[in-house]
């Protein structure tokens, strides 16, 4: 929690024009300082987005490592972002959706399709983490090719949308946030009501129901809260990689095993890692900024790769 | 299975897969027939004949030489090449998804040629560049899967983790762009063959000739044999990790140099090879019948591509994006029916 107060504290003060934390303090809370502008028009919508969608992604990104019991279960990685990327990306060229009140729907259906793909085919016995993490980069790169194939019939889109499929928080305003708000909250409860029965429902479906479990309804409400916090996490700042992978095998050192503790903790340090990275693009890419996306890829790869390469994830 | 003895020497071979190859290779020079007489001046398959033989108009000669023929040549090389090395990929990594679309290859020679774009160079920069950002994507995930030896699931594993920071680095160099460069960087990421010409082709076949035969007739037999499993290839005689080494290196050079001649045209590398195994219903890796598959393929996507939409080119890409994804979606399906994923 106190990591985090520091993250959001850093987060409105870093930036183009950098402030003082007594400026910062001074920009929230008095109207008439010269700060308020920035920090209420810019940094704090953008800060809020950051922690929202950062939460949304890390619990995202815990559920779906216990739901399929796969450890390389990640939004990005599995391809659900990019079903929302490729949702958005044909709103905005073919049917002339521009805003993000539009995106959100098209990007909760992209979500709401592929989730149900990538559950379908990879939820179920003999599924093993490496091929599910195939079959996830094969969907991936298949709507990739979609996505980049409408930027090239579409230049306007292609203007629109290539800082959006990178994954940024640059374009947060007070009105994104509150439009994705809603989804994101009611995906969160959503995922936190399911921590107990998912927990009965790591010893096995048998085992589960004995508990006072009921196995469907459980993966239901996961597959629900899992499309609502990626499609409204995706639809306001594009497709993010890696943090869904990365926060709850950082927390699990932590917290061990138990979802009820490993959720609220994921909630938490997530938005941390999120905008962490922002802050990291900010002060690195100045005077513009390297997007959120890049730098989460470029920070959760090489975990990615030591998780595989120390043989942690049990071959076929 | 048919033998043919001599004194001196046999050989074995598949009736059908040999009807399958000389097949697909009928249909890649008709349908090369077909690509090189249409377009705004359109030629008989008897004209065109003529003029590659040495006849025809002057004008005839310059269309076909000088235009259609060099985009009818990458095409067919790009197809061959990147089938060629999509089926010593997934033969591998024993898995037919393992294509260098997934494993991360494509991406690297993108984010070589993305740098030369945002930077400003000539194409014959941007070709190098791909060439060489492939070949290092290529040393950097062998590298990363190599512990004693290489094993086909962590190979697969360390390129998907390489090919998502890439999609990432590729995205930010895109944004980097402005919006013309941006709009040019998009083309080539989609693979497209408009106005190549011989200097495309050129580097492309060179390459091709020499590896081709390399793979054809050095290494198809061990490639069969360490489909067994490295210990039984190892017992059977194999050099099974110089071998797997040279491999790599062979196909990661193919895709690479095709990259560099028409952009990553995607998916080929992944369907040819499959669409070649159902048709000789061959076990093992298909080299020749997936080639000739391969070349065909980007041939017809190509023509496909070009006169699909009257007065509205689609680059090649987009043509072979939307087959192959509807075929991985499937494969995906039947994979997952089957048991096996």
């Amino acid at each position: 929690m106190a990591l985090l107060g520091v993250v959001l504290l850093l987060s409105i003060a870093v930036g183009a024009k950098s402030m003082p934390l007594g400026d910062v303090w001074s920009g929230l809370l008095h109207r008439d300082a010269t700060e308020y502008a920035v920090v209420h028009r810019m940094r704090l919508p953008r800060t809020l987005l950051g922690l929202i969608a950062g939460a949304a992604l890390g619990v995202a990104g815990a559920v779906m490592q216990a739901l399929t019991r796969n450890p390389l279960a990640d939004p990005g990685l599995l391809g659900i972002n990019a079903g929302a990327s490729a949702a958005v990306a044909t709103a905005a060229a073919f049917l002339g959706v521009t805003a993000i009140g539009g995106y959100v729907w098209f990007a909760l259906l992209g979500a709401a399709v592929v989730t149900a793909l990538v559950y379908a085919v990879g939820g179920g016995r003999g599924a093993t983490p490496a091929r599910l993490a195939l079959a996830g980069a094969a969907l991936n790169a298949t709507l990739y090719s979609y996505v980049s194939a409408v930027m090239l019939l579409d230049t306007a889109s292609l203007e629109r949308l290539r800082f959006w499929t990178v994954g940024s928080l640059a374009s947060a305003d007070s009105a994104t946030v509150t439009r994705v708000l809603p989804f994101i909250l009611v995906g969160l409860l959503v995922a936190l009501g399911a921590a107990r029965p998912l927990n009965a429902l790591a010893l096995g479906d048998d085992a589960a129901r004995a508990l006072g479990a009921r196995p469907a309804l459980i993966r239901a409400a996961v597959i629900v809260a899992v499309t609502l916090l990626c499609g409204a996490a995706t639809a306001a700042c594009g497709p993010i990689v890696f943090v869904g992978l990365l926060v709850p095998h950082l927390v699990r050192a932590l917290t061990g095993p138990d979802l009820r503790w490993l959720l609220p903790y994921c909630a938490v340090l997530a938005p941390v890692l999120l905008l962490g990275a922002d802050v990291l693009g900010r002060v690195l890419g100045r005077p513009g900024e390297l997007q959120v996306g890049m730098v989460t890829a470029v920070l959760g790869g090489p975990l990615f790769l030591w998780l595989v390469t120390r043989g942690r994830v049990a071959h076929p | 299975m048919t033998v043919i003895r001599t004194s001196r020497l046999s050989l074995r071979f598949r009736p059908r897969a040999l009807v399958v190859g000389a097949g697909a290779a009928l249909l890649a020079a008709g349908l090369g027939l077909v690509a090189v007489g249409s377009g705004d001046y359109p030629m008989s398959a008897a004209d065109v004949l003529r003029t590659l033989t040495g006849g025809g108009t002057p004008a005839e000669q310059f269309i076909v030489h000088e235009l259609r023929l060099p985009r009818l040549v990458t095409a067919l090389l790009v197809g061959a090449a990147l089938s060629l090395a999509g089926t010593v990929f997934q033969s591998l990594v024993r898995n037919p998804l393992g294509s260098p679309d997934i494993l991360g290859f494509t991406q690297g020679a993108s984010a070589g040629a993305l740098v030369v774009i945002v930077l400003g160079g000539s194409s014959l920069a941007l070709a190098g560049a791909a060439v060489v950002g492939g070949l290092a994507t290529g040393l950097v995930i062998y590298a990363l899967a190599w512990r004693r030896g290489v094993h086909g699931f962590r190979l697969i594993l360390v390129g998907i983790g390489i090919s998502a920071i890439l999609t990432g680095v590729n995205g930010y160099l895109l944004t980097r762009a402005p919006l013309m460069d941006a709009a040019r960087a998009v083309l080539w990421l989609t693979g497209s063959l408009d106005g190549r010409g011989w200097a495309n082709a050129g580097p492309l076949l060179a390459v091709t000739a020499v590896l081709a035969p390399l793979l054809l007739i050095g290494c198809a037999p061990a490639l069969r044999m360490m489909e067994l499993g490295d210990d039984t290839a190892s017992a059977l005689g194999v050099p099974v990790r110089r071998l797997r080494l040279l491999l790599l290196a062979a196909a990661v050079l193919l895709v690479s140099f095709a990259a560099a001649a028409a952009g990553p045209v995607s998916f080929v590398a992944l369907v040819a090879p499959h669409v070649a195994k159902r048709l000789t219903r061959a076990p093992g890796p298909n080299l020749v019948p997936s080639m000739t598959v391969g070349a065909a393929l980007l041939v017809g996507a190509d023509l496909l591509a070009q006169r699909a939409f009257t007065g509205h080119q689609l680059p090649v890409g987009v043509v072979t994006g939307v087959i192959g994804g509807g075929y991985l979606v499937w494969l995906l399906a039947m994979e997952r029916r089957a048991g096996r994923l």
